[in-house]
């Protein structure tokens, strides 16, 4: 063993750790895209069944449509969670980045910004297509692309914060559904708010505006939730 | 004077068993003098009948449910950053005597919702947050309970508690925030709009509700550390008087 006191501490920083785990998560994910693809998958699947389930009429569907696919991102969303830490938690990656000499808060953002990238971003890209399914209004259309933009990031913060807390629990996704659904509920309501404002005549801009708080309150906080719940779940 | 000498579960064990039965009868008095008020002595409201009763148990535990999340969650602060070993058994302790408290207020304003608004449900800003707020506590307790090891279930579930805390404010000032058919408060710091038998009434069954709330959590506190403590020399010693 040579003595530690001579050799020279490896610096850490935020945007070092940040970049590297983003690049990290992101080159694993584009190595097995079928997890990326699942996720849209099954979201185009959610948003398909409620026209065969309620009805097809075109004025229901313009009704709902903005609340569905809101629920149907939201579930999607909530399930590509488990794959954010609990592979890396299994293999011990996880117990060796809280020991890099990187902050806590910058892998662990950069590894929920990755997931971001491959879970939200393809969602709020493919919305304006089911938007189309449910015969919305171009506007709509896009005010809802818009709200799933701010909106996304917020639950991939949030769903983040719980899939740490919830790694190696007992329950596994019915704990985790538990912990994170609730948090969930205020972002469907302005997301889901926001197109709904549009459609019927009204300014989206309040929703709009509650979310963005909400998105900038979670990138303040979240990370460094996520971090401290990271560091609890390997001592 | 020692102020941590009751920070140690092993002495706290011993004054919440002596405490926890006059928090319950303190409770016993003030819910019989209060429900005496409110049911007999209080006049019929003026627009909403004999049904406005529902309030002596409805604002108590309303009040009770948001007051406890956040004690719980002083609670878990104060585990999560000074490492104490009761501010996590008190945490642990409260939760169910929260959950109890919200669904009541759920619970008792649909009873009071059905004949008054007309349904049992609306999906309004107060009555979502408060659910929001059950599973809060009911996430709170899976999460404590969902680790062999109890100290990690303590951190993780204390770390979700404090994160769930933005939900309190959105509860109280949802009916000023947003144009809901819960109505705005009668009490506040500056007068009410209320007959004073009514509010008198009010205060009185919340005054039971806290003192039924701590005897409550003083008697789960017993258990909970019991079951953490049973492998030390003096709970076998309990066991052996």
């Amino acid at each position: 063993m040579t003595d530690t006191a001579a050799r020279p501490q490896a610096e850490g920083s935020f945007s070092a750790g940040f970049s590297w785990a983003m690049a990290r998560d992101l080159t694993l994910a584009w190595r097995h895209p079928d997890e990326a693809v699942l996720t849209v998958a099954f979201f185009a699947l959610v948003a398909s069944l409620f026209p065969l389930g309620i009805g097809a009429e075109p004025q229901l569907l313009a009704r709902i449509g903005p609340g569905v696919i809101w629920v149907g991102a939201l579930l999607a969303a909530f399930l590509a969670l488990p794959g954010l830490f609990a592979t890396d938690y299994a293999d011990g990656s996880l117990e060796q980045m809280t020991l890099s000499p990187h902050p806590a808060l910058g892998w662990a953002a950069g590894k929920v910004a990755a997931h971001w990238i491959v879970s939200g971003l393809p969602l709020t890209l493919l919305s304006p297509l089911i938007g189309l399914q449910y015969g919305l209004a171009p506007d709509t259309l896009g005010i809802q692309a818009v709200s799933l933009l701010v909106g996304t990031p917020i639950l991939s913060l949030l769903g983040g914060a719980c899939a740490a807390l919830a790694l190696g629990a007992r329950g596994g996704g019915m704990l985790l559904a538990l912990l994170a659904l609730p948090l969930f509920v205020p972002v469907l309501i302005f997301g889901a708010g926001a197109a709904e404002a549009q459609a019927t005549g009204m300014s989206p801009a309040p929703h709009l505006s509650l979310l963005g708080a909400g998105l900038i309150a979670s990138l303040v906080g979240l990370p460094f939730a996520i971090g401290t719940a990271v560091r609890i779940s390997v001592d | 004077m020692n102020w941590f000498y009751f920070s140690s579960p092993s002495t706290f064990y011993g004054l919440a068993g002596r405490l926890a039965p006059w928090f319950f009868v303190a409770a016993a008095l003030l819910a019989a003098w209060g429900l005496y008020l409110g049911l007999l002595v209080a006049p019929t409201d003026a627009q909403q009948g004999e049904v406005y009763r529902v309030i002596f148990i409805h604002v108590p535990t309303a009040w009770m449910s948001m007051f406890l999340y956040f004690i719980m969650a002083c609670y878990c602060g104060l585990s999560l950053v000074f490492n104490t070993r009761l501010s996590a058994m008190m945490a642990r302790a409260i939760a169910p005597t929260g959950a109890l408290m919200t669904f009541l207020a759920l619970w008792t304003g649909a009873f009071w919702g059905r004949p008054t608004w007309g349904t049992y449900w609306v999906w309004d800003a107060r009555l979502t947050s408060e659910l929001v707020l059950l599973f809060l506590y009911f996430g709170y307790m899976a999460l404590a309970n969902a680790f062999e090891d109890p100290r990690r279930g303590d951190r993780a579930a204390a770390l979700l508690a404090l994160i769930g805390v933005v939900n309190l404010p959105i509860i109280y000032f949802s009916v000023q925030w947003w144009n809901t058919l819960h109505q705005g408060s009668s009490v506040s710091f500056k007068g009410t709009s209320m007959h004073v038998t009514m509010l008198t009434g009010m205060l009185v069954m919340s005054a039971s509700a806290w003192m039924y709330a701590i005897g409550a959590t003083l008697v789960r506190v017993r258990s909970v550390i019991l079951e953490r403590e049973r492998r030390t020399a003096w709970v076998r010693s309990l066991g052996a008087a």
